[in-house]
């Protein structure tokens, strides 16, 4: 059990990071990352609302999808899930928790849309993952992107202050670092863990 | 049988989240101030943040919350200033409005060029050649319209080579005057009739050579100003609003024809 849990973190955060192998949030990925503050914030804004959202949907594709055969609305209702859950917390978090609000406030609605918390919720469905191992992966996944956001902002503070070629200028030269660094990570792919 | 369990599904998963966020948006509802809610509806709305707050809202909190005056919004004019008062229930000293001004008459083929400047249109990078501009003036609106670009109110254009407010759409939030790298454009109080289109403060004899329209502080304005509203320093006339009549005589008078008034005549030769 706990082997599996440990195989299951070290995927999601290293080996099949959402950003760098599965491709999934690249949008906030690109647009938030132009400060490590932001960057930071908005990884922990999708920690916390990718593992929520794994809790939840397993609830409800075990008991309530699963036992009426209808796996194939998994999609609709997850998104339904995450939408109502994202405004949820930051109605919550407005409430009990202003600081973190004013932290999280604009990034959480972002989260409404993105593909990255959708991505881990199916795959939760997909690789059959039990209650503890969803939220697992759920809160792995995200430090995942965080890690990936926080050390792409990183690299771009890096970027503006060096010299590269005119053309580059603005975007470009963000896509061919994000590049770059999914390279970097590309070093972890097909590796084992435990077996 | 499936079409109907997903339709009740989805509609029900539909109705408890909705129940659910209605609720929570009940329970976790944060008062805001009413006040502040009917602030902000008195104000422009164009967050130009002429106000000097983070735009409307931010000004709007800070006046439900007695910190800012009610006279700030510089867009909304008095009508937003008495509006607000009397939902602050203080009294409305009316907001002075403000107008932007181009000090500079130095228009295409008046003022002396240094070089044809074909690069990037905008001011900045123009000034980056020698730290001047495209003139020979170091005082001269470069005129490729960084605050035509500011503007959010289409308000200033470029004439001639010179940017040109447009009075009566200008609401005076400064953001053309923040964007000028040359510093030059001023703002100024509406009921201000008269001033000095020039911000040259060369000596008279250097500026005769660099601009048709240069203020080369010939001091005739100020001696003959009947109000004595009108001082030079450093060769530049500047005109003191509180003692000036608007009479208009130094903007006859002027050799160089760059007194301009407002309220109807505009002197300045560039209207030939």
């Amino acid at each position: 059990m706990l082997t599996n849990i440990l195989s299951i973190s070290l995927g999601a955060i290293l080996i099949n990071n959402f950003i760098f192998s599965q491709f999934l949030g690249c949008c906030p990925f690109l647009g938030c990352s132009s400060k490590v503050d932001t960057a930071a914030g908005m990884g922990l804004a999708v920690v916390f609302v990718m593992g929520l959202a794994s809790a939840i949907c397993w609830v409800i594709d075990q008991f309530i999808l699963v036992p009426l055969g209808l796996e194939f609305l998994q999609t609709l209702a997850f998104i339904l899930v995450i939408a109502s859950l994202v405004q949820f917390v930051e109605m919550f978090l407005k409430k009990s928790v202003p600081s973190l609000y004013s932290a999280l406030g604009i990034y959480l609605p972002l989260i409404t849309t993105n593909c990255a918390v959708l991505g881990v919720v199916l795959l939760n469905v997909q690789n059959n993952y039990n209650f503890i191992e969803s939220v697992v992966y759920g809160i792995t996944g995200g430090l995942g992107f965080m890690l990936a956001i926080v050390l792409f902002a990183s690299v771009r503070e890096r970027v503006a202050f060096s010299e590269y070629p005119e053309c580059f200028e603005g975007f470009p030269i963000c896509l061919v670092s994000a590049g770059l660094l999914a390279l970097a990570f590309m070093g972890f792919s097909g590796m084992q863990i435990f077996g | 049988m499936t079409i109907v369990y997903s339709i009740l599904v989805l509609g029900i998963l539909g109705g408890v989240f909705g129940a659910v966020l209605a609720y929570a948006s009940k329970i976790f509802y944060v008062e805001v101030d009413p006040k502040q809610e009917a602030v902000r509806a008195c104000l422009a709305g164009a967050n130009c943040g002429g106000c000097g707050f983070p735009g409307c809202d931010g000004y709007a909190a800070a006046v439900a919350a007695g910190e800012a005056p009610t006279n700030r919004c510089v867009a909304g004019g008095p009508e937003a200033a008495a509006k607000i008062a009397e939902i602050m229930g203080v009294s409305a000293d009316a907001a002075e409005k403000m107008v932007a001004f181009v000090p500079c008459s130095g228009t295409e083929g008046h003022a002396e060029k240094r070089f044809n400047y074909t690069g990037p249109v905008d001011c900045r990078a123009a000034m980056l050649f020698g730290g001047k501009s495209n003139k020979t003036c170091t005082f001269a609106c470069i005129g490729l319209g960084n605050c035509t670009r500011a503007c959010q109110f289409d308000a200033i254009h470029i004439v001639d080579g010179v940017a040109k407010v447009d009075r009566s759409k200008c609401v005076g939030c400064g953001a053309c005057a923040e964007a000028c790298p040359k510093s030059i454009i001023k703002l100024i109080p509406e009921s201000q009739k008269i001033m000095p289109a020039c911000s040259n403060r060369d000596k008279g004899a250097k500026v005769m050579k660099m601009c048709d329209y240069g203020c080369i502080g010939c001091m005739r304005c100020m001696r003959e100003c009947p109000a004595s509203a009108i001082m030079v320093r450093d060769f530049l006339a500047e005109v003191d609003p509180a003692k000036c009549t608007g009479c208009g005589h130094c903007a006859e008078i002027c050799p160089r024809k760059i007194i301009v008034t407002f309220g109807g005549k505009v002197t300045v030769a560039a209207a030939e």
